[in-house]
């Protein structure tokens, strides 16, 4: 597979928050205004791609010559935790002002499905080691592109009369299945009409 | 020794994960497609969260404060392991139903929350109540969404196969005109949204 399929199907195709649920939680919590959302969807950008090279680095390198594979899950987690630790240490060391925009988000990302999923997808799909880095780079920007579009509808609907019990989250809900009915537009065929596979 | 029937009942409906709490999003959407996923994914919900409020809150008083959160992650992550390896040996068709997911358990909200709040700071038999009362109302939620899911999107009802009975239960009317966008992912996200405001209103009238 082509960079630019992974790449079209991770933030199309097969967008992590739209069509696999990956990362509802903070889809959901931190969509509220499009400044959170985009130091949201960055974070989880950074982190997805960071985690995505590591864990397949931790896989090939450490768990399949010991034969260890079934511990994937423990040791990518535990991975995935020191990694968002050590990487909230050098951005505070390095750029405080990245820090100040990024510090609360970082420590949310450990428990989000998108890092942990991306991480496992790649394994599964036997990707090498530059596959899984446009992957994880992929699925950041698709989690990014779903977020950004659902704070602003939300900025919008909060100004809209929306019947008392459909407020806040009910109605973020149907915004979001709205616009998974729109990304269907985006399937397989997408990448045969475009010659990539 | 008394129980504390409040911390098993609660979760059922007040304090309903899914509906009320909204935690643990990813698996109930992810899985809902068919009702038998429903009830696998439920499975392994409820035993990793009874052994992880057990042993947390028996070792409460053992993990330093300053690493509580990753010795969590470790038990959780383990507890996920051995579902994992049990599901892949004896029931190999559910396993590759519910893929991604159920590795996902461990960064489940609802565990690691369950954890947080509650097992971290009350005893074994409270915790043990707790995470069975949680695991019910998870499992009653997922399997609502599912029921509805499969029986508009593909006019069936799918449980495990036994004896002559392939597992698949045809609803008459329902599984000639299938709504099929309800199996799909903008079905479970509108019917969420459509859960989410009834449970909201039904609770905002028991207030009163």
């Amino acid at each position: 597979m082509s960079y630019i399929a992974i790449l079209l199907t991770f933030v199309f195709i097969n967008n992590f928050i739209l069509v696999q649920f990956l990362g509802l939680c903070p889809f959901i919590g931190v969509s509220k205004n499009s400044a959170n959302a985009i130091g949201m969807g960055v974070s989880v950008t950074f982190v997805t791609t960071v985690a995505s090279v590591v864990t397949w680095a931790v896989y090939y390198f450490l768990l399949v010559p010991m034969s260890l594979e079934y511990l994937q899950t423990l040791t990518f987690i535990l991975v995935i935790a020191s990694l968002v630790q050590l990487l909230e240490m050098v951005i505070q060391k390095i750029s405080p002002a990245l820090y100040q925009a990024l510090g609360i988000y970082l420590p949310l990302i450990t428990t989000n499905c998108a890092v942990l999923g991306i991480a496992i997808i790649n394994i599964t799909n036997n990707y090498n080691v530059m596959e899984a880095f446009t992957a994880g780079f992929a699925a950041g920007a698709g989690f990014t592109l779903a977020i950004v579009l659902m704070s602003n509808i939300r900025e919008k609907l909060d100004l809209m009369p929306v019947r008392r019990a459909f407020r806040g989250m009910p109605i973020a809900f149907i915004s979001a299945g709205l616009m998974a009915l729109s990304f269907m537009a985006f399937d397989k065929s997408l990448l045969t009409n475009l010659h990539l596979v | 020794m008394k129980l504390n029937m409040n911390e098993l009942t609660k979760g059922i409906f007040k304090e309903n994960p899914v509906f009320i709490i909204v935690l643990g999003l990813c698996p109930t959407l992810g899985v809902s497609t068919q009702v038998s996923n429903a009830l696998g994914m439920s499975a392994g919900v409820l035993f990793v969260l009874l052994f992880s409020n057990l042993l947390i809150s028996a070792l409460r008083n053992f993990i330093p404060d300053s690493i509580h959160i990753p010795a969590y992650i470790v038990i959780i992550a383990s507890l996920v392991t051995i579902i994992e390896l049990v599901m892949h040996a004896f029931v190999p068709a559910l396993y590759s139903a519910l893929g991604v997911y159920l590795p996902l358990i461990v960064v489940n909200c609802i565990i690691l929350g369950r954890a947080e709040a509650f097992a971290a700071r009350n005893t074994v038999m409270d915790s043990i109540l707790d995470a069975i009362g949680m695991s019910i109302g998870f499992a009653l939620g997922l399997i609502l969404i599912s029921v509805i899911r499969e029986l508009f999107g593909s006019g069936t009802i799918s449980l495990f196969a036994m004896g002559n009975f392939d597992g698949v239960i045809r609803i008459p009317w329902f599984y000639n005109n299938p709504i099929r966008v309800m199996s799909l992912a903008p079905g479970a996200l509108l019917l969420m949204g459509y859960l989410k405001a009834f449970f909201d209103w039904k609770s905002a009238r028991k207030k009163g």
